[in-house]
């Protein structure tokens, strides 16, 4: 494993797997710095040792076999796994230069920054409208009707959803097909003006002409937003992925720039997952 | 070692024959709660129906100066046995009340006797050889009819049956049901939001969701003498009044609304909170916009259920006294008032005949009140359910 950064494309390749050495020119480019992250679901260890930067206007995938810990690693980086009982987390996971772990730390503040894409498309049982105005009515970003109009029309249009719904927008959210749906979560997510989207597998329940519509929209969002994906569907990190983290039993084997990790692999772990070995 | 056909199906008819018979069982017991069912409804009918009607005799009343005094004095001496014992009241205080119609006459339809009432329904009654046969003659006049029971409806208790009416009792229960669900309702909600959004899931959490399950199933003559040592005896509040009867009930209704609620939140998928965190809502904030409302049409049938319980409740309400004999119609919640099952239970103990209809009467029209709540609860739960 290298343990000195390497430099590609004129940008810094991320730390592998050991404590990285803060570079102050990239510093302004990273979205999250995880150190030593530990989790465990009661006594059950999830996570281990956890070192990874994430990089800003960037698509980050994270890929893995099933209880690899890829999306419980996700759900660090919002503070998920709060709503969880069991979880005790050990370690830095630093936005900003801020620990988002830290007391002070206002995990509704993180989530307004930190957006979320969840598995199954979640809509809110309402209208279309109301999915995406609630958040930021919620959070005063948006007050009068004329504004939640401009900015739902502006997250749908993102979304690449308006020219679909621009005439329903009073139906329920819930009435549209599965990719719409995920689509205006993703409109819902990106009308809050968040910094960084996670995405938690976003099509796996997804038919394969909507992944493609979801994957050309990530492809399109990352210039505005950081977007950080789980995905079990190797294809879709190399295809959408600048970079990508191999996790295996809770600890990050590789993470690389996507395409020379699907070229030239540095782990034989990574090697045998990427060639379907096993996974 | 293979079977044949016929071998398999040699041991497959006992197994049939088996579940046929259990099939038969299970219907059996099915036909006869049903048929339990339709006696009880037609027992109750053919009882109470009755008391919707009243006998009323038409007759010359003659307002002389005597019956200012005496309201008996205006009527035909015979027909004095056969008509209501209220007219010795009704007809001096028309008076009072129109000094003028002193002196003057007119044919009015008079409220009849309950033993007249009985008579005319085919009942058990206590009339004389003679009384029956001036009956039978006015009866053959037209001067004798049956009509629509207004008192039943119109007017409080009376020991006079044909004068006795539940509307005291209605009046009653709605004061009653009132405090009940203004206590119990937010309370309950707000405890089972707590315990199901918020609380932390340890000991202390599991003690109390154990001892509210038990709440539940305890006898709710207890929850009378809580209410008779709590509320009177230490809080001081006004025995009888709707206002004891609703907190005791209300406390025997917490556990139910509690219960319902937590079903109702539960069943609000994890994937709606998600949702709603997602964006950066606040724990409450995801309570309030987008659990609530899914949980509404649970939290509603499970509320309207626990009042249909608490409305037939009889038990408690003796304890606090509100078995009580409440003439008058009040609308007031620290007065004394007594509730529908608590009105059935008195007429219940009464001898005459005509108290028996009545009993049944008011059997019937609580039991019109529970179903069609419980018909409410149910068209809510359709009308608000919702998908997702």
């Amino acid at each position: 494993m290298n343990s000195h950064a390497t430099v590609m494309n004129g940008q810094q390749t991320p730390a592998v797997g050991q404590p990285y050495t803060r570079n102050e020119a990239a510093c302004h480019d990273l979205s999250f710095r995880v150190r030593d992250l530990n989790l465990w679901y009661g006594k059950n260890q999830a996570l281990k040792n956890l070192n990874i930067d994430l990089f800003q206007k960037n698509v980050t995938a994270l890929i893995g076999p099933s209880g690899c810990g890829k999306s419980t690693f996700l759900r660090c980086l919002n503070r998920m796994n709060d709503l969880i009982p069991s979880v005790r987390t050990e370690g830095l996971v630093e936005m900003d230069g801020l620990d988002v772990n830290a007391p002070k730390m206002d995990e509704v503040a993180l989530r307004r920054r930190v957006g979320m894409v969840f598995q199954k498309p979640n809509p809110f049982p309402k209208s279309i409208f109301e999915n995406i105005a609630y958040a930021p009515r919620m959070h005063d970003l948006v007050s009068r009707k004329a504004e939640q109009e401009e900015l739902v029309e502006k997250a749908l249009r993102d979304a690449g959803l308006w020219n679909e719904v621009k005439d329903k927008l009073h139906e329920p959210g819930t009435s549209l097909s599965g990719g719409q749906q995920q689509r205006l979560c993703i409109a819902r997510a990106i009308a809050v003006q968040p910094d960084v989207i996670l995405m938690d597998e976003p099509t796996s329940a997804l038919d394969p002409i909507s992944t493609a519509t979801i994957e050309d929209l990530m492809d399109k969002l990352k210039e505005k937003f950081t977007i950080i994906t789980v995905t079990h569907n190797m294809q879709q990190a190399a295809r959408v992925a600048d970079y990508t983290a191999f996790f295996h039993l809770g600890e990050i084997i590789e993470y690389n720039d996507t395409k020379v990790m699907f070229s030239t692999p540095a782990q034989k772990k990574t090697e045998d997952y990427i060639s379907g070995r096993y996974g | 070692m293979s079977h044949s056909f016929d071998e398999i199906s040699q041991q497959l008819k006992r197994r049939h024959r088996k579940s046929t018979r259990l099939k038969w069982i299970t219907m059996g017991s099915l036909g006869l709660a049903g048929l339990f069912l339709v006696l009880f409804f037609a027992d109750m009918l053919n009882k109470g129906l009755p008391a919707f009607q009243q006998a009323y005799i038409q007759t010359e009343i003659s307002y002389t100066q005597e019956a200012e005094t005496d309201g008996r004095q205006a009527f035909d001496e015979e027909l004095l046995p056969l008509i209501s014992r209220t007219v010795v009241r009704v007809i001096p205080m028309e008076l009072r009340n129109n000094p003028d119609m002193i002196g003057t006459s007119e044919e009015q339809w008079v409220l009849a006797n309950s033993e007249v009432d009985q008579y005319l329904k085919g009942h058990r009654h206590r009339l004389s050889e003679e009384e029956q046969e001036a009956l039978d003659a006015r009866v053959e006049s037209g001067q004798v009819d049956l009509r629509f029971n207004t008192t039943f409806f119109g007017s409080g208790d009376s020991k006079i049956a044909e004068n006795a009416g539940i509307l005291s009792a209605v009046v009653g229960t709605i004061m009653t049901m009132i405090v009940t669900l203004a206590i119990s309702f937010p309370i309950g909600v707000m405890t089972a939001i707590y315990l199901e959004e918020f609380a932390p899931d340890n000991r202390l959490t599991q003690i109390i969701e154990i001892n509210i399950n038990n709440l539940a199933a305890i006898p709710s003559i207890l929850f009378g003498l809580l209410g008779l040592a709590i509320f009177i005896n230490f809080f001081g509040v006004p025995r009888s009044s709707p206002l004891v009867g609703g907190m005791t009930l209300a406390l025997m209704t917490l556990p139910v609304i509690i219960i319902s609620t937590r079903t109702a939140l539960r069943s609000v998928p994890e994937s709606i909170r998600h949702a709603g965190f997602g964006v950066g809502c606040s724990r409450w904030q995801v309570v309030r916009d987008h659990v609530l409302p899914l949980a509404m049409p649970g939290i509603m049938t499970g509320s309207i259920i626990g009042l249909a319980q608490a409305m037939g409740e009889t038990a408690p309400l003796i304890i606090v006294g509100m078995v009580a004999f409440i003439p008058d119609v009040g609308v007031s919640f620290t007065n004394a008032a007594t509730v529908m099952p608590a009105q059935i239970f008195t007429w219940a103990g009464e001898p005459e005949q005509a108290f028996v209809e009545k009993t049944a009467g008011g059997i019937l029209v609580l039991l019109t009140i529970l179903i069609s709540l419980n018909a409410f609860a149910v068209v809510m739960r359709k009308k608000f359910e919702r998908r997702w």
